[in-house]
C-alpha cells in the first residue's frame, strides 16, 4: 500500500498536483467568485436581486439539511436490510431502492406532493378513526402538510435509496476476517455490526456520504417546482416579474456555487485526512 | 469424559448443495484432552482449517457432531456465545479490529460479551498485553505494528475471554521468518501453562518441541496421528512419509 502510495504521490508531483502545488482551478473559481461579488455589490440593481434571492437561502439550507439527516437515517436502515442475512429483507430493500432510483427526482417530488400526501392524510384518518369520531382530534387534511414538508419527504425518500447503496457498499468493504474475529470472540450479530462493521464501513464511505449532501443541496432547487420559496423559486419569481433573467440567474448560480464548492472542498479535505489516517 | 474437544465423524463438502463439490472433511473424529496440545499438519486443502473452524462453528458441518466441554457445538440451538468463550481463536491474517487500538482490541469482547466494566477490562487487557510483550503498544493501531506484534496482540485478544482452549489457524503463515519465533514463543509459553491448544501449522520444529500429539490430514481425512516422535521419526503411512519428505 505504501508502495503504490509513493508512486501515486510521485505521479501527482510530476503533474504539478502535489500537496504543495497550486490548484489553479480553485484559484480561477475563487477569482470568479470575488469578481462576481464585487460586481454585485457595486451595482444597485444587483443589490436588490441579491437581497430578494438571499431570503430563500434559509429555506434551501433547511430543506437540504432536514432531508439529508432523514435520508441518512432511512438510508442506513435500508442499507442494513440490503446486507441482511435474511433473504426477504434483502429483497424488500432492493425492491424499494431499484424502484426509487429508477424515477427522476422531480417525478418523485410531484408524486409525493400530489399523490403521497393526500394518501397519507387518508391513511392517518383511517388509522385514527375512533379518536376522530369521539372528537378528541380533528380529521387530518392533506392541506396540513405544507409543500415544504412534502418536498422534504420526497427528497428524503429519493436520497435514502442512494444513501442505502453507499452504506451497503461500505458494509461490504469491511474485511470478512474482521467479522469472523468478532464472531469468534462471541459478539452477537448486532454487536459485531455496531462495534466492528459499521465504524469501519462509515470511515470508508464518509466522503461518498458527504458528496450526497452536495448533491442534495443542488437537488433542493427542485422544490421550486412545488412553489416552495427557496433561492431558485425566488429567482424564478423575481426574474419573471422584472425580465432581468441574466442578472437574477447569475445571483442564483452564485449562491449555489458558494454552497457546493465550499462543501466539495470540505469533502476533499476530509478525504485527505482519512487517507492519512489509514496510512498512519 | 476427559476429552475437552470431541469431534465425531465430521463431514463437510464445499460447493453447491447436493452437488459433488470438494470434500473438506470426510468423517473426521478427534479428541483433545484438557491441557493437551495437538498440532495438525497436512498439505493445503486437506481440511485442517475447516476442522478447526467447525469447532467454534465458523463453519457448519454437513454431518457429524462436535462437543466443546459439555456443550454440543453442532446442536441446532447451541449456545454459540458460551462455546466461543470457551474456545478462542487466532487467525492466520490476525484480523485485529482495524479501527481500534491494541488495548481496545483486547478489551472490547470482555466488555461486550462478559459485561466487564471499562476499568476492569482495561486492567486485564494491559496485563495480557504485557504478558505477550506489547506493554508499550497499548495505544497503537494494528497497522502500526509488525506482523509478529499483531499476532501477539491477537493472542492476547483471544486470551482476554479466559478461554479453556485456543484454536490456532496457521498463526505464523502470514509472518516474515524473523517474526515467527516471537509468536511461537508466546504459544509455547501458553502450552507450558497448561492451555488446551489445537494448532494448524507448518512449523514442524514447534510441533516437535511443544505438541503432545501430531495429527496428519490429507484429503479431508486424518491419515495418521501420534506423538511427534512417532509421526516424524517413524510414520506408519506412506502418504505421511511422502508429505514429510517434502516439508522436512
Amino acid at each position: 500500500m505504501s508502495d503504490s502510495g509513493e508512486r501515486g504521490a510521485a505521479g501527482r508531483a510530476r503533474r504539478g498536483e502535489g500537496a504543495g502545488a497550486v490548484p489553479w482551478w480553485l484559484v480561477a473559481l475563487l477569482l470568479l467568485g470575488l469578481w462576481a461579488l464585487a460586481a454585485f455589490l457595486a451595482s444597485p440593481g444587483y443589490r436588490v436581486i441579491l437581497r430578494a434571492v438571499a431570503s430563500g437561502l434559509g429555506v434551501t439550507l433547511r430543506v437540504s439539511l432536514v432531508a439529508y439527516a432523514a435520508s441518512l437515517a432511512l438510508g442506513l436502515g435500508l442499507g442494513l436490510l440490503r446486507s441482511s442475512r435474511l433473504r426477504a429483507c434483502r429483497e424488500a430493500a432492493t425492491f424499494y431502492i431499484e424502484l426509487v432510483r429508477g424515477l427522476p427526482m422531480l417525478v418523485i417530488l410531484y408524486y409525493i406532493a400530489f399523490v403521497g400526501a393526500p394518501a397519507l392524510a387518508a391513511a392517518l384518518n383511517a388509522l385514527l378513526k375512533p379518536l376522530i369520531a369521539s372528537g378528541a382530534i380533528g380529521a387530518v387534511e392533506a392541506r396540513s402538510f405544507d409543500f415544504a414538508t412534502r418536498a422534504v419527504l420526497a427528497l428524503t425518500l429519493g436520497y435514502a435509496a442512494f444513501i442505502a447503496e453507499i452504506f451497503r457498499a461500505g458494509i461490504e468493504s469491511v474485511d470478512r476476517g474482521q467479522i469472523e474475529a468478532a464472531r469468534a470472540l462471541g459478539l452477537s450479530e448486532g454487536q459485531l455490526m455496531r462495534r466492528v462493521v459499521l465504524p469501519q464501513a462509515l470511515r470508508n464511505v464518509l466522503p461518498a456520504l458527504a458528496n450526497e449532501f452536495v448533491a442534495i443541496v443542488k437537488d433542493s432547487s427542485l422544490v421550486s417546482a412545488l412553489g416552495v420559496q427557496d433561492i431558485t423559486q425566488l429567482g424564478k419569481v423575481y426574474s419573471a416579474s422584472t425580465f432581468r433573467f441574466f442578472e437574477t440567474y447569475n445571483v442564483v448560480a452564485f449562491f449555489y456555487l458558494c454552497l457546493t464548492v465550499s462543501l466539495s472542498l470540505l469533502v476533499r479535505a476530509l478525504e485527505r485526512r482519512l487517507k492519512r489516517g489509514l496510512a498512519r | 469424559m476427559s476429552a475437552f474437544i470431541r469431534v465425531v465423524e465430521a463431514s463437510k463438502r464445499f460447493g453447491p448443495r447436493g452437488g459433488p463439490g470438494a470434500v473438506a472433511l470426510d468423517r473426521v473424529s478427534l479428541e483433545l484432552g484438557s491441557g493437551e496440545v495437538a498440532v495438525v499438519i497436512g498439505p493445503s486443502g486437506s481440511g485442517k482449517s475447516t476442522l478447526l473452524r467447525a469447532i467454534n462453528r465458523l463453519e457448519e458441518l454437513d454431518s457429524g457432531r462436535i462437543w466443546v466441554g459439555d456443550d454440543e457445538v453442532t446442536a441446532r440451538r447451541a449456545d454459540l456465545r458460551r462455546i466461543r468463550e470457551e474456545a478462542g481463536m487466532v487467525f492466520q491474517a490476525f484480523n485485529l479490529f482495524a479501527h481500534l487500538t491494541v488495548l481496545e482490541n483486547v478489551s472490547l469482547a470482555p466488555r461486550l460479551v462478559r459485561g466487564l466494566g471499562r476499568a476492569e477490562a482495561r486492567e486485564a487487557a494491559e496485563a495480557l498485553l504485557k504478558r505477550v510483550g506489547l506493554a508499550d503498544k497499548l495505544g497503537s493501531y494494528p497497522r502500526q505494528l509488525s506482523g509478529g506484534q499483531q499476532q501477539r496482540a491477537a493472542i492476547a485478544r483471544a486470551l482476554a475471554m479466559s478461554p479453556k482452549a485456543l484454536l490456532f489457524d496457521e498463526p505464523t503463515s502470514a509472518l516474515d521468518p524473523e517474526m515467527i519465533k516471537e509468536v511461537l514463543d508466546v504459544m509455547a509459553g501458553l502450552a507450558a501453562e497448561g492451555m488446551t491448544m489445537l494448532v494448524v501449522s507448518h512449523e514442524m520444529g514447534f510441533a516437535r518441541a511443544v505438541a503432545d500429539r501430531v495429527v496428519f490430514m490429507d484429503g479431508g481425512r486424518i491419515v495418521e496421528e501420534g506423538s511427534p516422535e512417532q509421526v516424524f521419526d517413524g510414520p506408519r503411512e506412506e502418504r505421511t512419509r511422502e508429505f514429510l519428505a517434502h516439508v522436512l
